[in-house]
């Protein structure tokens, strides 16, 4: 196999550029031998070594070499291509120069950072380099295709980060579609009474913002609905959406309740979601008072109507606006969206996994949330804090990281519990007046006003035993602990191993991903870290985008975060996707497949092959043809091609082969 | 390197080459450099879009040029940045291995593996065993010496700049 008889752009000039960045490469790979060898190679006309390449001066060095020494193709040995590539094929395109004139070799992720021996990471580097040197040779130019980009964001998740990013984007002027599978927008900020360290109302702060998203007038909010089917690409996704029936009519509904008070029904019997399970609830029912929309919805698990098609159906006479509709069928929508923004948020940790604890054992064990919901004078006891016997109690124990800093569940701290049980201490110390203790590992209150919050809690009496509680248990072994849980704990403070009789238990349960976290990440086609967070692009650059261009994270989905910190994010998502759509187009990486003609076969074994149905097959000529709008450069396709027919701009057999012998002949 | 003893695995240095795809396992290898996991400086890693580029001619022609092990990585099942690219990589690595045996190769020397942009620990495991499977199977041994059809003239025209009028060799 050999390369074209006549090099693009005339006679190969070549400019290799090694950086030191910093110490981080130099400090392992001899630079300058890297740079000495380079310039041995064939049609290397200049090679260079520079403490930073990116840097501005770093980058006019290879404008200028293009200038003055003809340059028409350039090597930069440096960090990841899917770091700085664009940089530098920005300086070859500033210089006049087609920007895929270029090659970049990772010799500081793939090699000065993992390699322990500077003499073996330097020969890796000239390995390295003299595959893209050789590689380099055979590119070609190219033009990076435009696509027109929609005008319209889908916002993934009504909580405070979604319904933050849908408010910016709709204030921006563009049409969002904000679509939240619970039955209201306001995810688990609406479940909370007041926010630390402020202690400001939650409610307060959140149901202006809820209304805001339900009146204005270029939002569409999908409640009750769930997203089932995102295809296209950067600019063009297409994206189905299932909306379930709420067996009322939105547009219809009001919100007035009279169906709700003339349920056959006389008593709320059911669990209520939103209230954790302290409260009662109807088949039919709105979750809480300032829910978004304000429509009611029955429940098809509790509904007589519904189970069973027989019902006096009083709620239907009781709607004089005929809202209830027991017919209504799911409906799927279709939308054509330019960008997505993911905010789908967290689950609480189930305390059930550590049965020490004794959750779901003992009634008087909480989670943080149901305590939230007790706290909440909008919850289930309005805001009075009682036992489930309906007694104050006069001693809580609030344990730390249940769930999280633990090699048995999660290793992560989630970062918000610290706060959380601050707050609730707090809270539960005015409402009842026991005493509170606290069980932590470490206390972490970094943030604005948060140390200062702790500060307080230390002067309010709250008190703080360090050590991770062991159990909790009812096993009296002296009459004071007769009647109540016993948390045994190390006080690591004191080297004492103490039992504190408490009458009610909070578990500050950590944040998780959602259950479903890895079957929405296939969807849209992006990443998740280890512990099962949505991936960002990059930790520290690019903190709300993913690996799928157009598709960008808000909130707790990314890893656990507070609300400040969820909003800022959201804020920043909104940002990044108007920044992409409001340039009105996209440009794409050139890489699709092509086919030449003459050696194509007609055996359309690529034609199946493709998952993106770009390949169609040509039945006057019989040859294959790429749709170039469609193929997304996986390459899958020139992989199989027995004749050679199938090609990848940019990846192409030839440049691969290159890189190949390049990365062998030097060994 | 021209001096390559055989065998015992003492003085023997595999020279293994890992087509990695853009979307997973490259990001993975990048994500072990962040977080500075050190592995076998003899993985010499190759970029491709997705691990369903991989024509089977790139594994023969890198054992062909001197390689004595290749690696190939791509996303886990089920979550190919081009849906599925990677069925289609395993369909051919199957039948690659098969080829191997056939040719006297051993079938160790090539390996598929799966990790995901969060598993930069993974690439740090694959490359370090892969690299020990290698050096216990010792050089591959093709004969005669690889003839490298693909180099581009290795000497340049005097004085410079350099011009080069002819094709590829």
């Amino acid at each position: 196999m050999s390369g074209p008889e006549v090099y693009s752009n005339g006679a190969p000039r070549i400019g290799v550029y090694v950086c030191h960045c910093g110490l981080n490469i130099a400090g392992k790979v001899d630079v300058r031998e890297v740079a000495a060898f380079a310039r041995e190679l064939p049609f290397v006309v200049v090679a260079r070594e520079y403490k930073f390449m990116c840097a501005d001066p770093g980058q006019e060095l290879i404008r200028e070499d293009i200038r003055q020494l003809n340059l028409n193709r350039v090597v930069v040995a440096s960090c990841s291509p899917l770091l700085h590539e664009a940089t530098f094929r920005r300086a070859l395109e500033q210089a006049g120069q087609n920007p895929f004139f270029f090659q970049m070799v990772n010799i500081r992720e793939q090699v000065s950072w993992v390699t322990k021996d500077p003499r073996q990471a330097t020969e890796k580097a000239k390995a390295l380099v003299a595959a893209a040197v050789r590689r380099v040779i055979l590119h070609e130019p190219l033009q990076r295709r435009r696509v027109p980009v929609k005008d319209r964001v889908l916002v993934v998740g009504g909580g405070i980060a979604g319904i933050h990013a849908a408010l910016t984007l709709a204030d921006a002027g563009k049409r969002v579609y904000l679509v939240e599978r619970e039955p209201t927008i306001g995810g688990h900020m609406a479940m909370f009474d007041k926010t630390f360290p402020t202690l400001d109302c939650a409610a307060c702060i959140l149901t202006p913002k809820m209304s805001a998203v339900a009146s204005h007038p270029n939002i569409t909010l999908w409640t009750y609905s769930e997203v089932i089917g995102v295809e296209g690409f950067v600019g063009n996704f297409r994206v189905r959406v299932r909306r379930k029936p709420r067996y009322v009519i939105e547009e219809l509904c009001v919100g007035c309740m009279q169906c709700v008070d003339a349920c056959v029904y006389k008593d709320a019997r059911f669990p209520d979601e939103f209230n954790m399970g302290l409260g009662k609830r109807k088949p039919i029912y709105i979750p809480f008072p300032q829910a978004t929309p304000r429509v009611v919805l029955i429940d098809p698990e509790t509904c007589i109507r519904l189970k069973t098609g027989k019902c006096r159906q009083t709620c239907m006479g009781a709607c004089d606006r005929k809202a209830i509709d027991f017919e209504q069928q799911e409906r799927i929508e279709e939308i054509e969206v330019g960008a997505i923004i993911l905010a789908t948020g967290f689950k609480a940790f189930d305390p059930r996994r550590i049965p020490e604890y004794g959750y779901g054992k003992y009634p008087n064990v909480y989670t943080a949330l149901e305590v939230e919901r007790l706290v909440n004078a909008a919850g289930p006891t309005g805001g009075e804090v009682r036992l489930r016997d309906g007694r104050v109690p006069q001693r809580v124990g609030i344990i730390h990281c249940v769930g999280s800093r633990s090699k048995r569940f999660n290793r992560y701290c989630s970062r918000v519990c610290c706060m959380y049980s601050l707050k609730l201490a707090h809270l539960i110390k005015e409402r009842t007046g026991a005493e509170v203790y606290n069980f932590y590992i470490d206390m972490r209150t970094p943030g604005k006003g948060y140390e200062e919050f702790y500060d307080r809690l230390l002067h309010e009496g709250v008190h703080f035993i360090r050590g991770r509680v062991a159990e909790v248990t009812d096993w009296a072994i002296t009459p004071e602990e007769e009647g109540k849980l016993i948390l045994r704990v190390e006080d690591t403070m004191i080297g004492v191993v103490r039992r504190i009789p408490v009458d009610m238990v909070v578990l500050a349960v950590g944040l998780e991903p959602q259950p479903d976290a890895d079957a929405v990440r296939r969807m849209f086609n992006i990443s998740c870290g280890n512990e099962g967070f949505f991936l960002e692009r990059h930790p520290k650059l690019a903190p709300v985008s993913t690996f799928t261009d157009g598709i960008f994270l808000a909130g707790a989905c990314q890893g656990p975060k507070d609300i400040p910190d969820s909003v800022a994010q959201a804020g920043a998502a909104a940002a990044e996707a108007l920044a992409l759509i409001d340039k009105g187009y996209v440009e794409l990486e050139p890489n699709t497949a092509y086919i030449a003609e003459e050696l194509c076969s007609g055996c359309k074994t690529c034609i199946g092959l493709c998952p993106y149905r770009a390949i169609s097959f040509d039945e006057a000529r019989a040859v294959a043809v790429v749709n170039e709008a469609l193929c997304k450069g996986c390459g899958t396709c020139v992989g199989a091609c027995p004749s050679g027919a199938a090609q990848q701009h940019l990846f192409e057999d030839a440049q691969i082969f290159q890189e190949i012998e390049g990365v062998l002949a030097y060994v | 390197m021209s001096e390559r003893p055989a065998g015992n695995g003492k003085s023997f240095e595999p020279r293994i080459v890992a087509f990695f795809c853009s979307w997973c396992t490259y990001t993975a290898a990048d994500l072990a450099g962040i977080a500075r996991l050190a592995y076998a400086p003899n993985a010499r890693i190759i970029r491709i879009m997705c691990s369903g580029r991989m024509d089977p001619q790139f594994v023969l022609a890198t054992f062909r040029q001197g390689a004595d092990g290749v690696l190939i990585g791509g996303c886990h099942p089920g979550d190919c940045h081009y849906q599925e690219g990677n069925y289609k990589a395993l369909r051919r690595y199957l039948l690659l291995k098969r080829l191997l045996r056939d040719l006297g190769i051993e079938e160790e020397r090539l390996r598929l593996v799966w990790i995901s942009a969060s598993e930069g620990d993974l690439v740090q495991k694959v490359v370090n065993e892969f690299t020990e499977t290698i050096r216990q199977l010792g050089p591959l041994r093709l004969a005669p010496q690889p003839r490298r059809t693909h180099l581009p003239a290795p000497a340049q025209p005097e004085p410079q700049p350099a011009v080069w009028e002819g094709g590829l060799p």
